[in-house]
């Protein structure tokens, strides 16, 4: 038996090699071909796929620049709502798991029960009277509505408040309040640091969450100038943009994905432990 | 504390508009220069890029900023596109319209492009104004082809748009599979062999057998039919199947069983690969603007690159799309737009620069005429002088059969029937799905 | 819990709901009753002109639930879910043991790690619009198919029920795998070891380690990541809406309840599109009661 083990470890090793070998193929084999095509030529492209770049990776970027997906601003639009989005989410989330965590008033049952029921509710299901009242907030086509409903946040709310069981007791709060601190500078001074990893994972989250975006802000957005990555990329879907050139559609994708790509790249050490140190209070 | 709370919210409120306000800045930014005075931006709603390079081409003060930017002497021409497909550009287009009298002057929209497939659905409203009011008379615009200005008049008889194009349309062929399958690549004798739909079907299974492909889909003969139907897609509220649609379901669906055809999306990269050499696709249906739109000609490897297609009547006459120029109610560039159409759909110049340069067949019909009997010809079709078709096709063309729902349900038709095409689905699954399908984009037909 | 009445500061509590409250309220809820108000009208756009609102009572939900479509895309919508998440979760389950078995001593984890969670941020339009590219029958998936001799000729995966649904599922997949790794991985690493150890000693396998031990304290953590997991699901949407450019096809056997939806949102039909909503917050909010009580969460949040 004992020897036995021993084997079983060198060939679960061996086994665990081989799957995280066949995992990182199958994670990451799309954006080789991506990057593969987005430096050859339609007629490259349509005459079969070569594992080999082609050379025409300048003049894809070129047609792309100059043509008429305004990508750029499509970038910066991306950046801005995902950002403020991404701040509003955690801090307001953050407030209100605090609330329910730390305080014991009239209501508070109700109030958590409640934010734990809406969390389920698909965003999307509010949808239309969301874009009548946008509309009649004369909000249609701006940022507005695709950032401030962020500081309502149930999903994170709820992921905070979790956190603050497992690694906020209420006794520091106490301590903080004999020394004679308000309640709104604990919040900010003395409970935003303790709870850091969670903020860290969750601005994470939900900048993606918003970086991703297509659904609202499809119906929200109309003008060139304020359309976001996503809808840009779904407009390459429809018909006959890019003038059937494959190697601008690929040169797009790779466009929209690089930017995020990069900066994980640069922090996945903090991103990857970030999303793993929020984790372990259950 | 209560102060700091509200103060906080107030900050992020204004951070909030702080953003949403830079967008807006800087999309008036790019009318810089206007200072607001009234006629200095013309704002087009388009689709495509085809009138933009039409126009940065062959219209003579336009000068080109970026792709979607241009000047006019000191005006701004701003191209909106949005993209056509799932109503997409209909329904940008009814936004704007419908928001046009309290928007700014330089946001306003001056002119906008439609196509026949929802044309009544413009040209019966006010949003449009008619061609007189621009003072475009009946003299200037006599030569051009009847059917383009019925397209555009409503039921009181006011025109309401021109078209720089007619779109007759005729069958290209592969000329190197021409000459493999059928032993010659002559229009004439090429027209021998897809004369009707039962020579069309014969040289289809000789095409098959040397594993080509007739078509690259089945849509690419939906507009043949669609276009030679008796009745309206939508007849008294009551959606409505022509006997000719129903026609084309069922030669479709033998051509894809005997492995003739295909069943990509039309405009898909798939559908479009066939444009390329070494493409086992003989055939594509189209008028003058596919050759221009969809051909590739300028890129090496494509089969119009080495000038192999080859024009010739097909099996029926039809006419595909059709791009027509409307001034918006409420534009204060009347003039500029007078002169952009009466430039680009009038000019005999211009007209003859778009066919020889863009391979399009131009809404002249004296013009046409007079250069089909000429040794123009065309480098994409081989040195073939495809006019004397187009002028021979544009005559019996008959567009009384429009709806402002077509676009709409041709759509849905084709992706509801590539189901069955596909075996997914019965014939009667799939019409049941199509019916679904306009029932939810126009709520207001009936469909039992 | 006990309430401790007497505490002055507990008003806070309220102040500190505030923003959350009333953003909520604005965005979520009057919208939400503007929804349902819309539900019982006939309101929709024509070419260039509105039709209604005429009342119409519950006519719109009677033709929806009639037409029977609802539980097609519902079932559509979970098979994509369940397609995707059972190897999620299984996948994440083996590699979150492997990362955190300090007897496997695993080198280059961290390469793995930053492979895996790279999907996660991968913008999801941009994402299917490549796998559309990828997947087209012209496309390098069927060339390189090809070329390895697995298929003869051009595979149509969109014209197929089965391989659109698992191109849904694996994007699926893959978008969400190495999230969900991670979270389980630093859950196994805070496990004392001392129990693995002892566990040992009594003779209990790797695999029985991993059942009495590892799962009951992933425990609070899976339903975390089964929740968020099933909400994001509910609202699957822009993986199928690009991958099939909004048609569901074929047969909308990929068509899901928010593409449904918006179908109606798109062509402005303001009447179905809200009694759809209403029913959609119906079904979603049934579903989600029955996993909680499920998973055995409480309610009583202490």
């Amino acid at each position: 038996m004992e020897t036995k083990k021993g084997l079983n470890v060198k060939a679960r090793r061996a086994i665990a090699y081989v799957v995280l070998i066949a995992i990182t193929v199958l994670c990451l084999f799309w954006f080789y071909v991506l990057l593969i095509n987005a430096t050859r030529t339609n007629s490259q492209i349509s005459g079969g796929f070569s594992p080999l770049p082609g050379t025409n990776m300048a003049k894809n970027w070129v047609n792309l620049s100059h043509g008429t997906l305004p990508i750029w601003r499509g970038l910066l639009n991306s950046l801005i709502i995902a950002t403020a989005s991404a701040f509003l989410t955690t801090y307001f989330s953050a407030m209100t798991a605090y609330a329910i965590h730390a305080y014991r008033f009239r209501g508070r049952k109700f109030i958590s029960t409640f934010i734990l029921m809406v969390m389920m509710i698909p965003t999307q299901v509010v949808a239309l009277g969301f874009l009548e009242l946008i509309n009649n907030m004369g909000l249609d086509n701006s940022f507005i509505p695709l950032i401030l409903p962020a500081a309502a946040s149930p999903v994170t709310y709820f992921y905070m408040k979790q956190y603050m069981e497992s690694s906020l007791p209420l006794s520091i709060i106490e301590a903080a309040r004999i020394d004679g601190a308000g309640e709104f500078k604990i919040f900010n001074i003395v409970v935003m640091p303790i709870i850091k990893p969670a903020i860290a994972v969750q601005a994470i989250f939900a900048f993606v969450a918003s970086w991703n975006n297509y659904f609202t802000p499809a119906l929200v957005l109309h003008s060139d100038s304020k359309k976001t990555l996503p809808i840009l990329i779904a407009q390459l879907r429809a018909a006959d943009f890019l003038k059937f050139d494959m190697g601008q559609v690929y040169m797009m994708i790779l466009f929209s994905i690089l930017p995020v790509v990069v900066v994980y790249l640069l922090l996945s050490k903090q991103i990857v432990s970030g999303v793993a140190a929020g984790s372990v209070k259950g | 504390m209560k102060k700091k709370i509200v103060s906080l919210l107030m900050i992020a409120a204004m951070a909030a508009t702080m953003f949403a306000g830079c967008g807006g800045s800087n999309s008036e930014g790019s009318d810089a220069g206007s200072n607001g005075s009234a006629g200095k931006v013309l704002n087009i709603q388009c689709w495509n890029e085809e009138f933009r390079t039409r126009i940065e081409d062959h219209y003579p003060d336009y000068e080109k900023v970026s792709d979607t930017e241009g000047k006019i002497g000191d005006v701004t021409v701003n191209w909106i596109i949005t993209p056509s497909d799932d109503n997409a550009y209909q329904n940008n287009l009814d936004r704007v319209l419908e928001a046009q009298e309290s928007t700014d002057q330089d946001e306003k929209t001056d002119m906008f492009l439609i196509e026949a497939d929802y044309a009544p659905k413009y040209i019966e409203t006010d949003y449009v104004l008619p061609l007189s009011e621009l003072g475009i008379s009946d003299s200037d615009i006599s030569e051009q082809y009847d059917y383009t200005q019925k397209v555009v008049t409503d039921t009181n008889g006011n025109l309401k748009g021109l078209s720089w194009q007619a779109c007759p349309g005729v069958l290209f062929y592969n000329r190197d599979l021409a000459t493999e399958v059928l032993g010659t690549d002559d229009p004439d004798a090429v027209q021998e062999a897809v004369k009707d739909w039962d020579t069309f079907v014969a040289t289809a299974e000789q095409m098959a057998a040397k594993g080509y492909h007739m078509t690259s889909s089945v849509n690419d003969t939906y507009r043949v039919y669609s276009n030679n139907v008796t009745s309206k897609w939508v007849e008294d509220g009551k959606l409505n199947i022509d006997d000719n649609i129903m026609k084309w379901v069922e030669d479709s669906k033998k051509m894809v069983d005997a492995g003739q055809t295909a069943t990509h999306e039309l405009w898909s990269d798939d559908w479009n690969k066939g444009m390329m050499e070494d493409s086992p696709v003989f055939c594509y249906f189209g008028p003058a603007w596919l050759v221009n739109f969809s051909m590739h000609a300028d890129e090496e490897g494509s089969v119009g690159y080495a000038g192999k297609w080859g024009a010739c009547e097909g099996p029926q006459g039809f006419y595909w799309g059709g791009t027509w120029i409307c001034a918006a109610a409420g534009t204060d560039n009347a003039d500029l737009i007078k002169d952009i159409m009466l430039t680009m759909t009038t000019d005999k110049d211009v007209l003859k620069e778009i066919v020889e340069k863009d391979d399009d067949f131009a809404n002249n019909k004296t013009l046409m005429d007079e250069m089909a009997e000429t040794d123009y010809t065309s480098k994409v079709l081989g040195g073939q002088n495809p006019l004397p078709l187009y002028a021979k096709n544009v005559e019996s063309l008959d567009l009384s059969n429009l709806s402002p729902y077509d676009q709409g349900c041709n759509e849905e038709f084709q992706n509801a029937m590539k189901n069955y095409f596909d075996g997914n689905a019965t014939l009667d699954e799939a019409l049941a799905l199509f019916r679904k399908a306009v029932a939810e984009k126009y709520p207001d037909i009936s469909v039992e | 819990m006990k309430k401790k009445k007497g505490n002055k500061y507990n008003r806070w509590g309220w102040y500190f709901l505030i923003p959350f409250l009333l953003v909520y309220v604005v965005f979520q809820l009057i919208p939400l009753f503007n929804t349902i108000y819309n539900s019982f009208f006939e309101r929709y756009r024509t070419g260039l002109t509105w039709v209604g609102p005429n009342f119409v009572g519950l006519d719109n939900y009677k033709e929806l639930l009639s037409q029977g479509d609802l539980w097609v895309y519902l079932k559509n919508t979970m098979i994509m879910w369940v397609l995707g998440f059972v190897p999620q979760i299984a996948v994440s389950l083996l590699l979150g043991a492997w990362f955190s078995d300090n007897r496997l001593r695993l080198k280059g984890s961290r390469f793995f790690k930053t492979v895996i969670y790279l999907p996660n941020l991968i913008m999801a339009s941009a994402f299917s619009m490549l796998f559309f590219t990828l997947f087209s029958d012209n496309g390098p998936m069927n060339s390189i198919l090809m070329s390895l001799g697995i298929i003869s000729e051009p595979y149509s995966f969109f014209s197929h029920v089965w391989s659109t649904r698992t191109l849904v599922a694996v994007m699926n997949f893959l978008m969400w795998f190495g999230n969900t790794t991670i979270l389980l991985m630093a859950g196994m690493m805070s496990i004392d070891t001392s129990l693995y150890e002892a566990a040992e000693v009594d003779g209990a396998t790797s695999t029985q380690r991993f059942f009495k031990i590892t799962l009951p304290v992933l425990k609070p953590i899976l339903i975390y990541v089964m929740i968020t997991s099933l909400i994001g699901g509910l609202q699957m949407f822009d993986v199928p809406q690009i991958l099939t450019n909004g048609t569901g096809e074929p047969m909308r056997s990929s068509m899901t309840l928010i593409m449904f939806l918006n179908k109606h949102l798109f062509s402005k039909n303001y009447g179905m599109g809200g009694a759809l909503s209403v029913l959609l917050f119906i079904v979603t909010g049934i579903l989600s009661i029955i996993v909680f009580k499920a998973s055995g969460y409480s309610m009583d949040d202490e």
